[in-house]
């Protein structure tokens, strides 16, 4: 495709989902009290979107993976939360 | 539009969703033994899913002339209990022979845990024992980047396991490149709030090309889309691609992976 199909193809969708992302970064910020790790884990992987460079879904995935490469020693929970909350937690 | 449901938890779903997808180009369905969103309190309780599996879902399917095919295993979500995770494996042997039985699976990670990984290796080493094909599940979110290395680390350490005999299911772009690299086919799931999107998967699919990938729904009890996979294909001719390279990913690919089982027939 070129890049006016793609626009003509996903322009509204991406439009409505960075709007989305948007509303709920203020919402987050309406709140009372203080986010966890996830909402840090959040801003650092919107930094990635502003990059010229390819691969962008890669880069958003990994600021969000455990950068780790050893097994832990148990599972304490079987549930995923989307962000690494760090090696202490 | 005829497609292959490679990976769908189809006890989860209702009759109509066999329905849907048989008119949607559905002709066949395969399914993996999984988490039933609980903890099951015995073995026995495997027992009676893997009867199911084998027994009534084929029964069910075939209601719609659906063949369905199925895999065995202890999902990684019920690994960390190491005593329950042997005795089901020790049933498995009961039931692989059984004429919808198409390997071991899915297996693999949940939380990484070192647990976890020894259930990992007792399933490969009776995948390996038995000649079977296996279906790897990787973990969710944070923990798939991970997983996804230590699983490929734990099928390459032992030496029956061919990687072409192997799908790692659910890989996204950080971990697609990886698994292809290494020579395993690679599963790309279709779920509306993680994993990934039809278009990313069409990306995904562009960037690195039709080769050992194929597409599911996984469709589970959980948010998910029965018709994920002929969502996405309708998907394809919007963005102009072929109907030989749609079929190719959504049909022929699966077939090609599956047929390295003797019980698995071809569509015609
Ligand atoms: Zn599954």
């Amino acid at each position: 495709m070129t890049q006016q199909q793609v626009l003509d193809l996903y322009f509204m969708d991406a439009r409505h989902k960075l709007i989305d992302v948007a509303a709920f970064l203020d919402r987050v910020d309406r709140g009372e009290g203080e986010p966890d790790f996830r909402y840090e884990a959040f801003r650092k992987a919107l930094e990635v979107l502003s990059s010229a460079e390819p691969g962008k879904a890669a880069a958003v995935l990994e600021a969000f993976s455990d950068p780790t490469n050893e097994p832990i020693e148990v599972a304490t929970t079987k549930a995923a939360c989307g962000a690494w909350p760090g090696a202490n937690q | 539009m005829r497609y292959i449901e490679p990976h769908g938890h189809m006890v989860s779903r209702t009759t109509d969703d066999y329905v849907a997808m048989v008119t949607a180009g559905c002709e066949a369905v395969c399914e993996p033994a999984f988490w039933a969103g609980f903890d099951r309190s015995s073995a026995n309780g495997f027992y009676d899913y893997f009867c199911q599996l084998t027994e009534h879902e084929p029964k069910r399917a075939a209601k719609f002339n659906l063949p369905h095919y199925t895999w065995l295993c202890i999902n990684p979500k019920e690994s960390e209990d190491v005593g329950l995770a042997e005795e089901v494996l020790s049933i498995i042997p009961e039931f692989i022979d059984r004429p919808n039985v198409l390997g071991i699976g899915e297996i693999g990670l949940n939380k990484n845990s070192r647990n976890e990984i020894k259930v990992l290796e007792k399933h490969v080493d009776l995948a390996g024992s038995r000649d079977q094909l296996i279906l790897v599940h990787t973990p969710h979110l944070e923990d798939k980047r991970k997983g996804t290395r230590l699983i490929m680390d734990v099928l390459k350490n032992d030496s029956r396991i061919s990687p072409e005999r192997c799908i790692i299911d659910h890989v996204e772009e950080h971990t697609i490149k990886m698994v292809l690299d290494e020579g395993f086919w690679a599963g790309m799931t279709l779920y509306p709030e993680s994993k990934c999107s039809s278009a990313r998967a069409i990306d995904m699919l562009e960037i690195y090309g039709s080769e050992k990938i194929w597409m599911n729904s996984a469709c589970d009890w959980g948010i998910s889309v029965p018709l994920a996979v002929p969502h996405t294909m309708m998907e394809m001719r919007r963005r102009g691609h072929e109907k030989d390279w749609i079929d190719k990913v959504s049909f022929q690919n699966p077939i090609s992976f599956m047929k390295q089982s003797p019980k698995f027939q071809a569509p015609a």
